[in-house]
């Protein structure tokens, strides 16, 4: 076996690979299957945890070393139970943000869809006027969808085009608003700041508004997604993940620590270029499929 | 994630403290650390691995053990090979004649190849070239407007293609262009693509024996994680790469994934990404990316420079809580004693990474005259008063003014300032980005 094949295998192959089919795991195959957690990204806290509860579960004997670690898993990611997402009554007004170069746009352009397939009628706010050509992507979306784009001019305040928006979807009657909004490192104390001034914009004009504030997490995105989370949930009132690119071969597992150490759920996976690319988070599937690989 | 590498460090080293020895169970203790501290940063686990089984070897093999500050000499053993790995030597883009060469930028959807594209361009005009951009990536929606708006911006040409062009079509116009126009360099944005899709990495494949790149670059996001290997050894095959650019640097991500790339491919980083201007993009420093993936400041060069003119135990106690923004007047204080056989804790500051304005501000400070009375005015506090600041009301400012010979209104503004170069440094501490306006400092 090649390094680059070894390299290949994924977190179930791995965990096959460290713990069989054997009742019986040695401390070797422990540390070997924390490492496979940590290949998926789930951080090695999070991973040293995991282990050190599946260790417990299996001190009786009761069930294999595989099974105790996809146990473990699978409570730790149901703390926040699965739950249809629900659109709201209209309108609803859904705010998504999210680091520079996480998948926002094309986000909101499958979130678009998706609600146009369930018989709403969707409006876009290009709340992001600082990346030149964004205003310009959404439109293209908006075009191919056939959904109204509103926009300002380059530079505009993103606070200012979300308001337009809210105010056009109220006055048209538009089921779902979804405001896209610049990319900006948590860090940037001013930019979270003015996604807050966004959100207030929004909640000043309609009380129970935005009912949804969705962070795109990239699903290649390491230890760092831990930071955006905790920043942007405290800027910007996180409600959901969605985790995007899930096509490559990525795992996305900071999300299970996201969901461990924050408490905010998984929304919807997205994982390809085509509009319907969009699925609302399962965690049984994800699980199997983090197990499988 | 707050608590540092250089603090959990710090922790074994106040343990160890007095032991002449490093015993193997207290390597192994200061080891579980570095394992911790890199995993966090994403560096690959088997590259973590091979790692730290090098710094183990290093350590027993040498005369570590016997070291007056063992622990200390553990985190320089790391650091130092850090930045052997990252590379000593710098990356110079090979660009010279017969020109015009091609640079090619890779990289996964949302990596930054389009602003890097641009930052790139601006930057080799600085250095001499007469760059011009193509924007080949044929498949995002306004990616190509996006690049054009960019050259306008930073008045550079960007040439691109009629929709349905294929980008090795819209790159040979580019080289076409460049030749008409005298541009020595052609920098193509290609498409973002994963590195599992076979027909996108063939067309890549395709686009490079076409254009006999002179520069194969894979930009990188700092935020990935463990699958950073895999995706630079699929574009690193298909290619080959010759250099890195690590994007999204200005954020508080550690950047672990240059250092994997690094190690497992042996391609070396180029260019760092380090702001949202077209300016933003910086040479690579090794030894900057070895603290900041360990998440420790500039804290070795902090204590070879502290042992210069004061006491090492003084500065690194200093330094640390400067990271760690306990810094209180008492070792406000200790500072100003050491601060003429040093140099001011301007130049202390420096070292802290994103703190350099507020050095010039801390250097301005401390003019003789003003010093003498800021020390006397912490002199003339008690002990707890010096820890706990706040604790000072109004009779004790009385009484601290008139025995510092000073008034109260000295003692109001050494204390506002105090309060306001804490909440600064608390700032710095916790990774803050846009730099502020620096306030003034107590003495001013």
């Amino acid at each position: 076996m090649t390094a680059m094949s070894r390299l290949g295998a994924g977190l179930g192959a791995r965990l096959r690979a460290a713990l069989g089919a054997d009742r019986v795991a040695d401390e070797a195959a422990w540390a070997e299957a924390e490492d496979a957690l940590v290949a998926a990204d789930l951080g090695p806290r999070l991973a040293a945890e995991v282990v050190a509860g599946a260790r417990e579960r299996t001190a009786h004997g009761e069930v294999s070393a595989h099974a105790a670690i996809a146990a473990e898993l699978g409570e730790r990611l149901r703390r926040r139970p699965d739950r249809p997402f629900e659109v709201g009554p209209p309108p609803s007004v859904i705010l998504v943000v999210g680091v520079n170069g996480s998948g926002k746009t094309t986000t909101v352009a499958k979130l678009a869809a998706r609600f146009q397939k369930e018989g709403r009628s969707v409006l876009l706010a290009a709340a992001d006027t600082y990346r030149p050509g964004a205003v310009e992507q959404l439109r293209l979306w908006g075009d191919r969808l056939g959904i109204g784009v509103v926009a300002q001019r380059a530079g505009a305040d993103p606070a200012a085009v979300a308001f337009d928006a809210v105010a056009a979807g109220v006055a048209r009657g538009t089921d779902v608003v979804i405001v896209d909004t610049a990319g900006r490192l948590q860090t940037a104390r001013d930019l979270m700041a003015e996604l807050a001034k966004v959100r207030g914009v929004i909640a000043r004009q309609r009380p129970d508004q935005p009912r949804h504030v969705l962070l795109v997490l990239d699903a290649t995105t390491g230890q760092n997604g831990l930071s955006q989370a905790e920043t942007f949930l405290a800027e910007a009132g996180v409600t959901g993940i969605v985790l995007a690119k899930m096509d490559g071969m990525a795992k996305g597992g900071v999300a299970l620590a996201v969901v461990d150490q924050f408490g905010i759920p998984i929304a919807f996976t997205a994982y390809g270029e085509e509009l319907d690319d969009l699925a609302p988070f399962d965690s049984a599937a994800y699980l199997d499929w983090l197990l499988a690989a | 994630m707050l608590d540092t590498l250089s603090a959990r460090l710090q922790a074994i080293a106040t343990r160890l403290r007095g032991q002449a020895r490093l015993t193997e169970a207290d390597l192994d203790a200061a080891l579980r650390e570095v394992r911790l501290a890199l995993l966090e940063a994403d560096v690959h686990f088997r590259v973590v691995k091979t790692f730290v089984a090098r710094i183990r070897e290093r350590a027993i093999g040498s005369a570590v053990l016997d070291g007056v500050r063992p622990g200390h000499q553990v985190v320089k053993l790391v650091h130092e090979e850090l930045v052997d790995i990252l590379g000593g030597e710098r990356h110079v883009l090979r660009l010279g004649p017969p020109g015009p060469a091609v640079v090619l930028l890779v990289g996964l959807q949302g990596s930054g190849k389009t602003t890097s594209a641009a930052k790139l361009a601006v930057r080799l005009r600085r250095d001499g070239h007469r760059p011009l951009l193509v924007a080949a990536d044929v498949y995002r929606p306004a990616a190509v407007e996006q690049l054009v708006r960019l050259g306008e911006q930073v008045g550079i040409e960007v040439v691109t293609g009629p929709t349905g062009t294929p980008p090795a079509a819209i790159a040979e116009a580019g080289l076409v262009a460049a030749r008409d126009g005298g541009a020595d360099v052609v920098i193509v944005d290609t498409a973002g693509r994963q590195h599992m899709d076979q027909p996108m990495m063939a067309e890549l494949e395709g686009l490079a024996s076409a254009l006999q790149p002179a520069e194969s670059l894979l930009v990188v996001d700092a935020m990935t994680g463990q699958e950073a290997v895999r995706v630079a050894e699929t574009f690193h095959a298909s290619l080959p790469l010759t250099g890195l650019i690590l994007t999204k640097m200005d954020g508080d991500a550690r950047g672990g994934a240059a250092l994997s790339i690094r190690t497992v491919t042996g391609v070396p980083i180029a260019y760092v990404g380090m702001g949202e201007g077209m300016d933003a993009l910086e040479a690579f420093h090794p030894d900057r990316l070895a603290q900041r993936i360990l998440g420790m400041g500039d804290i070795v060069t902090l204590v070879e420079r502290a042992q210069e003119g004061m006491d090492r135990e003084e500065a690194e106690r200093a330094a640390q809580r400067i990271l760690e923004s306990r810094f209180t007047l008492e070792d406000f204080r200790s500072q100003l004693q050491q601060v003429k056989r040093m140099g001011p804790i301007g130049q202390l500051l420096e070292m802290v990474p994103g703190a350099a304005g507020f050095a010039g501000a801390a250097q301005a400070a401390v003019d003789d005259g003003e010093l003498r009375r800021v020390e006397a005015i912490i002199d003339s506090m008690t002990p707890t008063e010096r820890r706990e600041p706040h604790l000072i009301k109004a009779a004790r400012r009385r009484r601290i003014a008139a025995g510092s010979g000073t008034s109260v209104a000295h003692v109001n503004r050494l204390l506002r300032q105090f309060e306001e170069m804490q909440k600064l440094v608390r700032q710095l501490g916790s990774g803050g980005s846009r730099p502020g306006k620096a306030p003034r400092l107590p003495g001013r």
